[in-house]
């Protein structure tokens, strides 16, 4: 039986009167790349964001590695990374310098070497010694991506994480999500819009709606599912309220 | 040491680097850091200079105005320094980064306060050293009691500034101006450049509530009356305490709330 990385029973979180998500049960096994779909406001980014603690949940529980993130988070942020274009990297630094302060920071040893490592790896290394806030948009993603891969995570939450770049980067990137998730079985929890990249990336599909999990899968267990070509036209489907084809057969 | 300390000690090392390399790089906040305490002294200086000849209390103690204006900074020095420092990671939009990581809020605070030393000590020594050169004053003439007095300006200045950051991420950067605002308010009942019996009745009781108050008495005492009052520097450490503490729990508190309300990953530009 393969280890479970995260175990999610019942989580909510209210604001006021706004419930963001609602009771959702989850677990993500070692080494799978599951991707968390759903549209503006289905709780994607609140999901997230109680999964790395900096949200408290309203109630329900969140195990990483075993252990309960409410109480003892700390002690196993040092194994994950995380990375969202919408959380920035300090604008006045530059790339290296930033770089250098979180390898500090996850007790990284033989900062340098990871640092041109991951340079090399995300085509930063001309842009090294540039001020992160003079990057474009890819760039600064790239450069996010290379901040979240320092530490060598064991789970690596990614938000969006190709967002901004060109279509040959993107794939670049994606490519080496793929190879680093090979060779050190590493989980990872993607959120994103694109849906070809979950289709490529992902083994298995939560589908959120309205704070709930509304379908689960894999990509092509949710295309069959739904009769259609492509996990866009799913998630189509599933944001217009319209039920899988399977059920509809039943 | 532990294992578990050094870790500690590394994490709080790569927050000073951050700020280091942040101001490293910008030489308006290189500059920044001896420029309003040089500027506040020189005025004081020539106030001084001219009191001197039109004020016996001024003449009798030379030098009382510039060691006051000295003293003022390390405290406004202390607080604005560790305001700006935990604002910089707020106007940058890291918190969220800095929160997923393994660092501890404890340790981002001790970073925080070590950045605010260096600036202090930066910022306050420089003018300092010019006063000296300039007119002939130094404040390194308290001796001992100069240590026992900036360690509870700095306190003081510490725990200011952060229930203010606190109040920023609490109340959004629409509440950045209560972290240049808020030390203005303690400045008149602190009796920096005057003793508080010249204060209402109904304020004193007030202004002794307040650990700074008892430094700047102790200053006068010192420079007047040529006497070290223990008395006023154990008020000053006691209600420090009480400063410290509930600063601590404030800040804290307004966390937890900014985890509950989604408030460290909304905050930035």
């Amino acid at each position: 039986m393969s280890e479970t990385i995260i175990n999610v029973r019942d989580l909510s979180k209210r604001f006021g009167n706004v419930v963001a998500v609602d009771r959702i049960c989850f677990d993500l096994a070692r080494g799978s790349t599951v991707g968390l779909l759903g549209g503006n406001g289905a709780g994607k980014t609140t999901t997230l964001g109680m999964l790395l603690g900096l949200l408290l949940p309203s109630s329900g529980e969140i195990r990483i590695f075993g252990e309960d993130m409410i109480r003892h988070r700390h002690r196993v942020l040092p194994w994950m990374n995380f990375s969202s274009p919408y959380v920035d990297l300090p604008h006045r630094l530059t790339v290296r310098e930033n770089l250098i302060v979180y390898g500090h920071l996850y007790g990284i040893s033989q900062i340098n070497s990871r640092i041109n490592q991951l340079a090399s790896d995300f085509d930063l290394t001309e842009f090294l010694d540039r001020p992160a806030g003079k990057l474009s948009a890819g760039q600064k993603t790239r450069a996010s991506l290379a901040k979240a891969l320092l530490n060598k995570p064991r789970l690596l939450l990614l938000d969006e994480p190709t967002a901004s770049m060109d279509p040959d980067t993107a794939d670049a990137v994606r490519g080496y999500l793929e190879d680093y998730q090979r060779e050190t079985s590493a989980t990872i929890l993607l959120a994103s819009h694109n849906m070809s990249e979950v289709e490529r990336l992902c083994s298995d599909v939560l589908v959120l709606k309205a704070g709930r999990i509304v379908d689960r899968g894999t990509p092509s267990h949710l295309i069959a599912r739904f009769g259609r070509q492509t996990l866009e036209q799913v998630f189509l489907d599933i944001a217009r309220d319209r039920i899988a084809a399977s059920e509809t057969a039943q | 040491m532990s294992i578990h300390t050094k870790r500690a000690w590394v994490r709080i090392w790569a927050m000073v680097l951050r700020h280091y390399y942040l101001i490293r790089g910008s030489w308006p906040r290189l500059l920044e850091l001896i420029y309003w305490p040089a500027l506040q002294m020189t005025l004081w200086g020539f106030i001084t200079l001219f009191f001197e000849t039109h004020s016996s209390w001024v003449a009798e103690a030379a030098g009382i105005l510039i060691s006051a204006v000295l003293l003022w900074d390390v405290m406004f020095r202390a607080q604005i320094s560790l305001f700006l420092s935990f604002i910089e990671e707020i106007w940058s939009r890291n918190l969220g980064h800095l929160f997923v990581s393994p660092l501890r809020p404890g340790e981002m605070i001790t970073a925080l306060l070590l950045v605010s030393l260096v600036r202090t000590l930066i910022g306050v020594g420089g003018a300092a050293i010019l006063a000296i050169i300039l007119f002939d004053v130094s404040v390194f003439a308290l001796g001992v009691p100069l240590a026992a007095f900036f360690a509870n300006l700095i306190i003081m200045g510490w725990s200011l500034g952060l229930v203010v950051s606190g109040l920023v991420l609490r109340f959004g950067q629409g509440a950045e101006s209560l972290g240049w605002a808020a030390i203005f308010l303690v400045q008149p009942v602190s009796g920096v450049y005057y003793p508080i019996s010249v204060l209402p009745d109904w304020l004193q009781p007030i202004a002794t509530a307040i650990p700074s108050t008892h430094v700047f008495e102790g200053l006068r005492a010192i420079l007047i009356d040529e006497t070290f009052r223990i008395d006023l520097l154990l008020n000053a450490v006691a209600l420090n305490l009480i400063f410290v503490t509930t600063s601590i729990f404030i800040f804290f508190a307004i966390l937890r709330y900014a985890r509950i309300h989604g408030q460290l990953l909304q905050l930035g530009e």
